[in-house]
């Protein structure tokens, strides 16, 4: 079976900072694979490596079994999709959602345009009263329904998603979770997910990588963290911070 | 005198209202809490009230706020009767903040050092050379491991973390007797969340001061406080020991605490609060 992602020795370097030293990924089709690690990790800049938005010195990356080359195509984007994590500068500050919906469906020429952005408000449980809202009539947790909607809309099999839920309350948070793990089934989508949150990557992911300074520290699949089976110290430390603060 | 069950802090029916056009919103509707010198920390989710409660006992409300109180006293002190002047010289020196990001707390254009300096300095009569020897201590304290660069480097040189540190260095080189921190580690990493905390911890139980944590995570906040009052649509819902979250009553508290995503406990899909309008009556 082909992978839905496969990056090979993937090298990114910003002027002369090296972000990333040769990371390789497998990421199968239907499956949901989690990125943790601290801020400058890494785990970001692969994300975007992957969506075309850093610049790759060397190495590869494929999707879907085929390589990609230094500029993304249109049939590219309607496979992949990204929700970012900051979802108040992720949406344009005038433009309504139903424009915001628009714009990927008028890139890539669709004409049923109206029945998907009904649908695609439903599936995240926006009903049509937000349709013409603007995002600052939204809350955060809405703004992030809206944002999951404009990567739905084109229909991909794979998702990136950058942090989606660390702008959010607790409690928006376990919605967003929610909503992302009933998508995933309903439509069979791949997902690759950042978080610094272990807790939140074995909720949502099988398997997951460790990363550390542009490297991969471990790869680990979401049960062996829950019966601690770890064998880097930094690991270990992340485990610990997740679970709360313990008076020394 | 027992110092443990002195009230520093004493609040009774505070309510803070914003005129907007379509009429007066109430942000804070009647919370009422004392504090010793003690741990207490404050959760609830955005638009709860529980930053307006913070702000309006550091006299940080915007001006078009109207607040009111039955009682709003610090150390016996009325804080809605005294004159601005006196409220300045309270600010800083007896009752410190630590807000929720460094990037934008912290002055971009003025070195880390020269901040905690002045913080200092306007409280306290020292001279520059002890000012300057006061606040290398003080980032020393924080567990900033080369302060003498530090006390040099600008804001957006550091990370999150370190911001944060020098932050807490700068609320605490006066020796406030109370200290308001508004989501103090939200903006950092689970490990550094930490470390950050640890040294809050420390620094409280060290020098006996009364800490208001504010959160809108309720695991993190029972871990580290000594209580917990929790908030709903600004009116507090419930109030309890942290060592009590288990038994906690309110629903509201309850799904705060069931919503966070915890390792080993396989839930698909997460319970989410279900609000009911009744809650915020």
């Amino acid at each position: 079976m082909t992978a839905a992602i496969a990056v090979d020795r993937l090298e990114v370097i910003f002027d002369r900072f090296r972000a990333l030293k040769g990371v390789s990924l497998d990421v199968q089709p239907g499956e949901s694979f989690g990125l943790v690690g601290e801020s400058g990790s890494g785990k970001s800049t692969l994300l975007r490596a992957i969506a075309g938005l850093a610049p790759v010195a060397s190495g590869s990356i494929a999707v879907n079994g085929k390589t990609l080359g230094p500029r993304r195509d249109k049939a590219f984007y309607r496979e992949v999709q990204m929700v970012f994590q900051d979802p108040y500068g992720s949406l344009h500050p005038r433009q309504t959602v139903d424009r915001l919906l628009q714009e990927p469906l008028a890139i890539h020429g669709f004409v049923d345009g109206e029945k998907r952005i009904q649908r695609a408000l439903d599936e995240v449980g926006l009903g049509n009263g937000f349709r013409f809202r603007y995002s600052h009539q939204l809350s955060g947790g809405q703004r992030q329904r809206v944002a999951i909607a404009r990567a739905l809309i084109l229909e991909p099999s794979i998702l990136l998603l950058d942090e989606p839920t660390s702008a959010l309350d607790a409690s928006v948070q376990a919605e967003v979770l929610n909503l992302l793990e009933e998508v995933r089934k309903r439509r069979k989508l791949t997902f690759l997910m950042v978080s610094h949150d272990l807790a939140i990557i074995t909720h949502m992911c099988e398997r997951l990588m460790v990363m550390q300074g542009g490297e991969a520290v471990e790869n680990l699949t979401a049960a062996d963290l829950v019966e601690r089976r770890v064998t880097k110290d930094y690991t270990r430390n992340l485990l610990r911070a997740s679970d709360g603060f313990v008076r020394a | 005198m027992n110092r443990k069950t002195e009230t520093l802090l004493d609040v009774d029916d505070l309510r803070v209202t914003f005129p907007t056009r379509t009429g007066l919103i109430e942000a804070v509707r009647g919370v009422s809490f004392s504090l010793g010198r003690e741990r207490l920390g404050i959760v609830g989710e955005s638009g709860s009230g529980k930053s307006q409660t913070g702000r309006a006992i550091m006299g940080l409300t915007p001006p078009q706020a109207r607040i009111s109180a039955n009682r709003l006293a610090f150390d016996g002190i009325d804080l809605l009767s005294v004159s601005p002047r006196e409220r300045r010289a309270l600010r800083g020196n007896r009752i410190a903040m630590i807000l929720q990001d460094p990037k934008y707390s912290l002055d971009p254009v003025m070195s880390i050092g020269r901040q905690i300096v002045e913080t200092l300095r306007t409280h306290e009569k020292v001279g520059k050379a002890e000012a300057r020897d006061r606040a290398l201590a003080m980032l020393e304290a924080v567990q900033i491991r080369d302060p003498a660069r530090v006390f040099d480097l600008h804001p957006h040189e550091v990370s999150g973390g370190m911001g944060q540190r020098a932050m807490i260095a700068m609320m605490l080189i006066a020796g406030p007797e109370m200290m308001i921190a508004d989501e103090p580690t939200s903006a950092l990493d689970v490990t550094v969340q930490l470390d950050v905390l640890g040294i809050l911890d420390r620094l409280v139980s060290e020098r006996g001061m009364g800490l208001i944590f504010i959160s809108h995570d309720l695991r993190l906040v029972s871990s580290f406080c000594d209580r917990v009052i929790v908030m709903y649509a600004g009116k507090v819902v419930e109030q309890l020991k942290a060592s009590e979250l288990g038994q906690a009553q309110h629903p509201y508290t309850r799904g705060l605490l069931n919503c966070m995503p915890k390792i080993g406990a396989d839930r698909h899909p997460l319970p989410v609060l279900d609000r009911k309008p009744e809650w915020a009556a």
